[in-house]
């Protein structure tokens, strides 16, 4: 090996941290809000058409009012407006969570395109870098530590959450209704409502989660923008177990795979682009297929979630 | 009501129900009940299944609204709406499955459903708070056990545990004792009668076993039809009063007479199965037991000790990591061929789960073991319809099962009805083998003595069966051997004849043989 190839490796491995780092950030804030929506014994499968409607409605927000943080805002606000949408459907009788959840996600697709046809053109102003790389005199290391506040946000609402699940009574009563909806009825507790609230929590995390991809990274409102993070995030929340430290791993390891094809292109290896493009699919595929078994139901799964049934 | 000396402090009140009321339609499930709890009193309502016991409840609980109908607490009239305000006047509700949280510690069990004005929880505060609760309590539990890994027994006790800490002071107990060991019965029940003893707490007991009424009650309320039919101290009623009470005769308890035949060759042999449960953990650890034809084994144990996963395994539902199951002397690998060749049945456990379809109809649900049989199905694939549903009206009449028409879905039937069906489908065939696992849970006197005769006539045929129960009188009375089974192994084996209720429940609570001597030293 020669000392360029060695240069080559690093570069390649600062680009996939640098990338992980920044694409990571609507994986961690998609399965925060589908682990809290999980924990309530439901599960919403919309999450992609509402980061679809988050990453339209943020960059309108951005856009009209030229701030930014108005548009994760408004983002926010609308993805929880399609957590209500979701939860109020599901508290009918006999409406299926997972079906609600695929007419959400087509739908919310649908909806953001549709709505977001003036906003191809114009720009909205980005959300700022913050300079984590500010000491190294490297400009690949500094560019591969430019991050964004709302990846920093996001992972310490992880540990914030857990601490909320275990240590308040709101918590408690979210996991109750999501583990035994029987002991949930006896203690007088409303289980639509808590369900809807966490859902509606869930829908605000996955329209942040929007809003980083419009306003941030790639920084730009296309029909085509999100592949499938709102939905593979939900795989994420399975292989984190229901729990959020878990899913920042996770989330960074997404990242990592999705930032594989760019980071390798980077350093001019070309070919097979879209095969490494396909690595956070294989990635979702190999994590559910080893960690889950025939034999034993999963570990940590709250019980009354229609899957696990 | 959060602070533990308010907790303790909390009166017993004086509890009147007076012309309680409900209709279901056409249905009247309960006609002008009237009960009085006196503070500090052990009541038993007493009554066969349909006979209004939970709709009682469930009035008075809040769940229903009756159509007429008081309840007074200490004289004044509560107009209850929902569980939330039975739950503010301190009745408590323990129901016949648990309603604790199974992902969730037993400290965070108890600390769920205090009222607090803090939305966050001080642990540290908690924890002492319980404790000094526990020492005044005659039973305790690990708080740092998750409720999953929870014996059936601890689980109760946790349950009573939270309706005190809950500061209940009337408990109202639905057929509580349905997943307990006799001896964890007796335990609970009896601690309960010492809180109502000692002035703390005012218990109902809803049952249907005489037993129990007997050794706790004081009280006792016997309905019938929806209609109050009787009522009484316990001490002034015998068991043919109470039996004439709830069956509005005199009813007649006779097993079906047992023929003294020698059993015969092996018909069902289980050899070192070794199988996992749904955790991946071992269930049956090399377990081997054989049923001769002609006979009964009864395997007694608590549930959770593998008993489950091996009707499983004998079901075909479960795999097997190793060993052998033979029938008739051969390798029986469970596929319906060979079901249906060695005639093996099985009647399991909440059938409407485990054995039914229960959106399919009463006729249909009768032919699955045999609607794919040369004479019931024509031109290869078309199924006879009418030879099926001539077939099930048959099973319908011959085993009294009450539905409205043979194509009434299944789910429409009560309880004891879906058994019958499935007892119709099960023994109507040719029974070599049957495997049941606790026939007879919720159903009611009748229903359970005719499903004992019926295994009975099945043993006399030359039956092998294999009876799984969690009820040691169902076992003393059916079985001809019984072994106990305990974490997976046979720990202990019997004939009917020498079987010793205790020695039983010992080896039940965990104690195997080498232990047996340091026990009795110690006791």
């Amino acid at each position: 090996m020669s000392v360029g190839g060695d240069i080559g490796v690093w570069s390649v491995l600062l680009a996939i941290v640098g990338s992980a780092l920044r694409v990571s950030t609507p994986y961690l804030f998609v399965s925060l809000g589908e682990t809290l929506t999980e924990k309530s014994g439901r599960i919403n499968l919309g999450l992609e058409g509402t980061l679809m409607m988050g990453a339209m409605s943020g960059y309108a927000v951005a856009l009209g009012t030229g701030s930014p943080w108005l548009g994760v805002l408004g983002a926010g606000v609308t993805g929880a407006a399609f957590g209500l949408l979701h939860a109020g459907l599901c508290s009918l009788p006999r409406v299926n969570d997972i079906a609600v959840g695929i007419a959400l996600f087509i739908f919310g697709t649908g909806f953001a395109v549709y709505l977001g046809k003036p906003l191809v053109h114009p720009v909205a102003p980005r959300l700022p870098d913050i300079d984590l790389g500010f000491w190294s005199s490297l400009p690949s290391l500094r560019a591969a530590l430019q991050v964004n506040a709302l990846l920093i946000i996001g992972i310490l609402l992880a540990p914030a959450m857990l601490w909320i699940l275990h240590n308040t009574r709101w918590g408690l009563k979210l996991r109750t209704v999501g583990d035994s909806a029987d002991a949930a009825r006896a203690l007088g507790y409303s289980i639509n409502g808590v369900r809807a609230t966490a859902t509606a929590i869930g829908g605000f995390f996955a329209g942040v989660g929007g809003a980083f991809l419009s306003l941030y990274y790639p920084g730009a409102w296309t029909e085509n923008l999100s592949s499938g993070q709102g939905l593979m995030a939900v795989t994420l929340v399975i292989f984190a177990r229901w729990n959020p430290i878990n899913c920042v791993f996770a989330a960074l390891l997404f990242g990592g795979a999705s930032a594989l094809g760019p980071a390798l292109q980077a350093v001019g290896i070309t070919s097979n682009y879209y095969l490494y493009g396909a690595a956070p699919y294989v990635l979702t595929l190999v994590l559910l297929i080893r960690t889950s078994s025939t034999k034993h139901r999963l570990f940590g799964a709250p019980s009354e979630l229609s899957i696990n049934k | 009501m959060s602070e533990p000396s308010q907790v303790e402090a909390a009166r017993v009140p004086l509890v009147e129900v007076v012309g309680m009321t409900k209709r279901f339609g056409a249905l009247l499930a309960l006609n002008g009940v009237s009960v009085r709890l006196e503070p500090g009193s052990f009541h038993a309502i007493l009554g066969e299944n349909g006979a209004g016991k939970s709709t009682l409840v469930k009035c008075i609980m809040g769940y229903y609204r009756p159509d007429a109908g008081r309840l007074l607490l200490d004289g004044v009239q509560h107009d209850i709406y929902n569980p939330r305000q039975a739950l503010a006047h301190g009745l408590g509700l323990v129901y016949q499955h648990f309603t604790l949280v199974p992902n969730m510690t037993a400290a965070e069990n108890l600390v769920l459903g205090q009222t607090h004005a803090s939305p966050t929880i001080d642990w540290a505060n908690e924890r002492a708070r319980i404790e000094s609760f526990q020492r005044n309590m005659p039973f305790h539990v690990d708080l740092d056990a998750r409720v999953t890994s929870l014996a059936a027994g601890e689980k109760q006790k946790l349950e009573i545990l939270k309706q005190l800490y809950l500061g209940h002071r009337v408990m109202i107990l639905d057929e509580p004792t349905s997943v307990l060991t006799p001896s964890e019965a007796d335990q609970v029940l009896g601690m309960l009668r010492d809180l109502t003893k000692a002035g703390r707490l005012s218990v109902v007991l809803i049952t249907h076993k005489f037993r129990e009424v007997r050794a706790f009650a004081e009280d006792v309320t016997v309905l019938r039809g929806g209609r109050l039919v009787g009522a009484g101290k316990v001490a002034e009623l015998n068991d043919a009063d109470l039996a004439g009470l709830m069956f509005g005769r005199e009813t007649v308890f006779a097993s079906a007479d047992r023929t003294a035949t020698k059993p015969g060759k092996a018909a069902l042999e289980v050899r070192s199965v070794t199988t996992l449960n749904d955790k991946a953990m071992t269930a049956c650890d090399a377990l081997s037991l054989t049923v001769r034809e002609g006979e009964i084994l009864g395997v007694a144990g608590v549930a959770g000790n593998g008993q489950r996963e091996l009707v499983e395994v004998l079901a075909g539902q479960r795999g097997i990591e190793a060993g052998e199951v033979r029938v008739a002397g051969v390798h029986y690998d469970r596929s319906r061929k060979q079901m249906r060749r060695y005639g093996v049945h099985l009647l399991t456990e909440e059938p409407l789960q485990n054995s039914c379809v229960r959106g399919m109809s009463v006729a249909e649900n009768l032919s699955f073991r045999n609607f794919d049989d040369g004479a019931n199905v024509q031109l290869g694939c078309f199924v006879r319809r009418s030879v099926l549903r001539r077939h099930a009206r048959t099973l319908i009449q011959r085993y009294d099962i009450r539905t409205p028409t043979p194509d009434a879905r299944l789910d429409t039937l009560s309880g004891g009805n879906v058994q019958r069906t499935v007892l119709a489908r099960e023994l109507s065939g040719t029974v070599s083998v049957l495997i049941a696992q606790n026939p007879c849970v919720g159903l009611d006197f009748s229903a359970t003595s005719e499903i004992h005769s019926q295994i009975i006539t099945a043993r006399n045929r030359g039956a092998a069966i294999l009876l799984f129960s969690e009820d040691l009188d169902e076992l003393l009375e059916l079985a001809d051997r019984i072994v106990v089974m305990s974490e997976g192994h046979i720990v202990y084996e019997t004939p009917r004849a020498a079987a010793d209720v205790e020695t039983i429940g010992l080896y039940m609570a965990g104690h195997r043989s080498e232990r047996e001597d340091l026990w009795a030293s110690n006791a």
